[in-house]
């Protein structure tokens, strides 16, 4: 028992330790932060740049507005935060379909590994922002009769873009992952390169698939925010963040309240590959060697 | 006149190891293993004896030379699966049970379900894991894993087996267990197989024929019938007669060096 509850301990002692060093910081650190010859060394602790924790919180708990029937700031959080993991989960679905199939040819045919795999990489070094506008402008372009490209599509779409390159990349090397004595074993049996895969390299890549799922599920959420505020979609977190933080110098505590959504949606993300590699953990075994 | 297994006649085997350059790992091979027959290639690193092996189950080819496998050629006996194969490495799939591997040739060739289970069955009574049907690799020794692989290896029944020092990463306690095991097996069966292996009392004791090559380029040096006759049983192995094959088969090996090899020694 003591073994189960020792990882969920640990964690929330690791949680409450960064709040204990933000405040800590925040009663011992001069207000100005400390500057050397004209450099800030360490940031401000006033309430402006570092609001106590009790005033997020309780700013947390307030209406977003002082207009009439404004919602609670938490509960507009959750409802803008869960608008954005919608996006970010069809873009990590995209992201994961397209650099499975990417890895798949890759795996089939060696000129196409060695001919698409630095564009694999070079894509990842295009900056998002540069892309976010032509995304727009072409899917915009894209709409004919009864489809119409939507703003939420080009934030999915940016998000996958950043979920397939370790799904690709993973899936290759976990695909390249079997034995010579299991593809000899294969070849043995006399069946093809198809059935070799679906036997073989796709449970062996299983190890390799997992952390590459969930480090696309971490980079589909990023991509959803930052495309969110670089398209200009609303009901997002993104655009929640950019709006509180217009009013920061009246109101510091809010922008920190999509900042903990952002984070939840990152914990989600995670959490959900989790439950996916618990249900695949037969696939984790490995083999001893005899 | 006896049916003619694996039919062997002045195979070479070259293989590019670039920059132009090549290594001969197989030259003039000239071999016959009757139906039934278990024959053993024995010999020094580097002789040749799994290349000729591979070529045998068709994983490699020949670069010149006539094989052929129950009268067929090598790629058409593999295709209708007329061998059953092991290796050194159990090569056993991690995420299957005991059970699942053994069934592996059998899903891929698309026997029913019951129909494999049932053999399945029989097979892992065979090799003594009755308890461990639905264990998964990484439960079981390194001895039980070679077990499944050999179970594996006679699923189809096939008239042939083939095995690259199936033993050879396990202790010797286990390893003599494995090798009465074995001869118990093939016998019920009545298979043929080539096992290569670089123990001599391991190819002793469970061949009709050793055959003792040397290496660069990869040549038989000489073909030794055992001749021992009935059933391998752990007596076998304190008798005159098999000490006797043992020294046969080392005098083979390293007798009568001829002058190159003398020459490769010295230096």
């Amino acid at each position: 028992m003591m073994r189960r509850l020792r990882p969920i301990l640990l964690g929330i002692a690791g949680v409450v330790l960064v709040g204990v060093a933000w405040e800590v910081y925040k009663a011992l650190a001069p207000d100005t932060g400390v500057v050397i010859a004209g450099i800030t060394v360490l940031p401000r602790a006033s309430d402006l740049a570092m609001p106590h924790l009790g005033a997020m919180l309780d700013r947390a708990l307030s209406p977003v507005t002082r207009a009439a029937g404004s919602p609670a700031l938490w509960l507009a959080t959750l409802q803008a935060a869960s608008f954005s993991f919608g996006i970010a989960v069809v873009g990590w679905l995209v992201g994961v379909v397209v650099g499975i199939a990417i890895a798949i040819v890759m795996q089939r045919f060696r000129t196409a590994q060695s001919a698409l795999l630095p564009w694999v990489v070079l894509s990842q070094t295009v900056p998002l922002i540069a892309l976010a506008p032509l995304v727009r402008r072409i899917g915009t372009q894209l709409s004919t009769g009864g489809f119409e490209w939507q703003d939420w599509m080009s934030v999915a779409l940016i998000a996958s873009y950043l979920a397939f390159f370790p799904v690709s990349i993973g899936a290759l090397r976990g695909f390249g992952s079997p034995t010579a004595e299991h593809l000899d074993l294969m070849r043995a049996y006399g069946v093809g390169w198809w059935r070799t895969f679906l036997a073989v390299r796709v449970p062996a890549s299983i190890p390799f698939l997992l952390p590459a799922l969930r480090l696309a599920a971490v980079n589909a959420v990023v991509g959803t925010i930052v495309a969110e505020v670089s398209i200009g979609l609303r009901g997002g977190i993104g655009r929640a963040i950019v709006e509180f933080a217009a009013s920061g110098s009246a109101d510091p505590a809010k922008q920190w309240s999509p900042i903990f959504g952002a984070v939840l949606m990152g914990l989600a993300a995670a959490g959900l590959v989790a439950l996916l590699s618990l249900a695949l953990r037969r696939y984790r075994r490995n083999e001893v060697s005899a | 006149m006896t049916e003619i297994a694996v039919h062997v006649r002045g195979v070479d085997k070259t293989f590019r190891t670039g920059r132009g350059r090549t290594v001969d790992a197989l030259s003039g091979i000239d071999l016959e293993v009757a139906a039934g027959e278990f024959v053993s290639l024995i010999g020094p690193s580097g002789c040749g004896k799994s290349t000729l092996m591979r070529l045998i189950a068709d994983l490699d080819t020949p670069t010149a030379g006539e094989l052929t496998v129950f009268g067929k050629t090598a790629p058409r006996a593999r295709l209708d699966q007329d061998y059953g194969i092991a290796f050194q490495k159990a090569a056993l799939l991690p995420w299957r049970t005991v059970r699942g591997n053994i069934e592996l040739p059998m899903e891929l060739h698309g026997m029913p379900r019951a129909e494999r289970r049932a053999r399945a069955d029989e097979l892992i009574e065979l090799v003594g894991l009755g308890d461990f049907a639905d264990r998964h690799p990484d439960q079981l020794s390194g001895g039980m894993q070679q077990r499944v692989a050999i179970a594996r290896a006679f699923a189809e029944k096939p008239r042939l087996l083939l095995m690259d020092e199936p033993f050879g990463a396990l202790d010797e306690m286990t390893r003599e267990t494995m090798q009465t095991e074995l001869a118990r097996i093939c016998a019920e069966t009545g298979a043929a197989v080539v096992f290569v292996t670089h123990s001599i009392p391991e190819a002793v004791f469970l061949s009709d024929r050793v055959v003792v090559m040397s290496p660069r380029p990869g040549r038989i040096r000489e073909i030794l019938t055992m001749d021992l006759r009935g059933e391998r049983t752990e007596e076998l192995r304190e008798d005159e007669a098999f000490f006797e094959r043992v020294s046969a088969v080392r005098e083979a090996l390293h007798g009568s060096p001829s002058a190159g090899a003398k020459g490769v020694e010295n230096r």
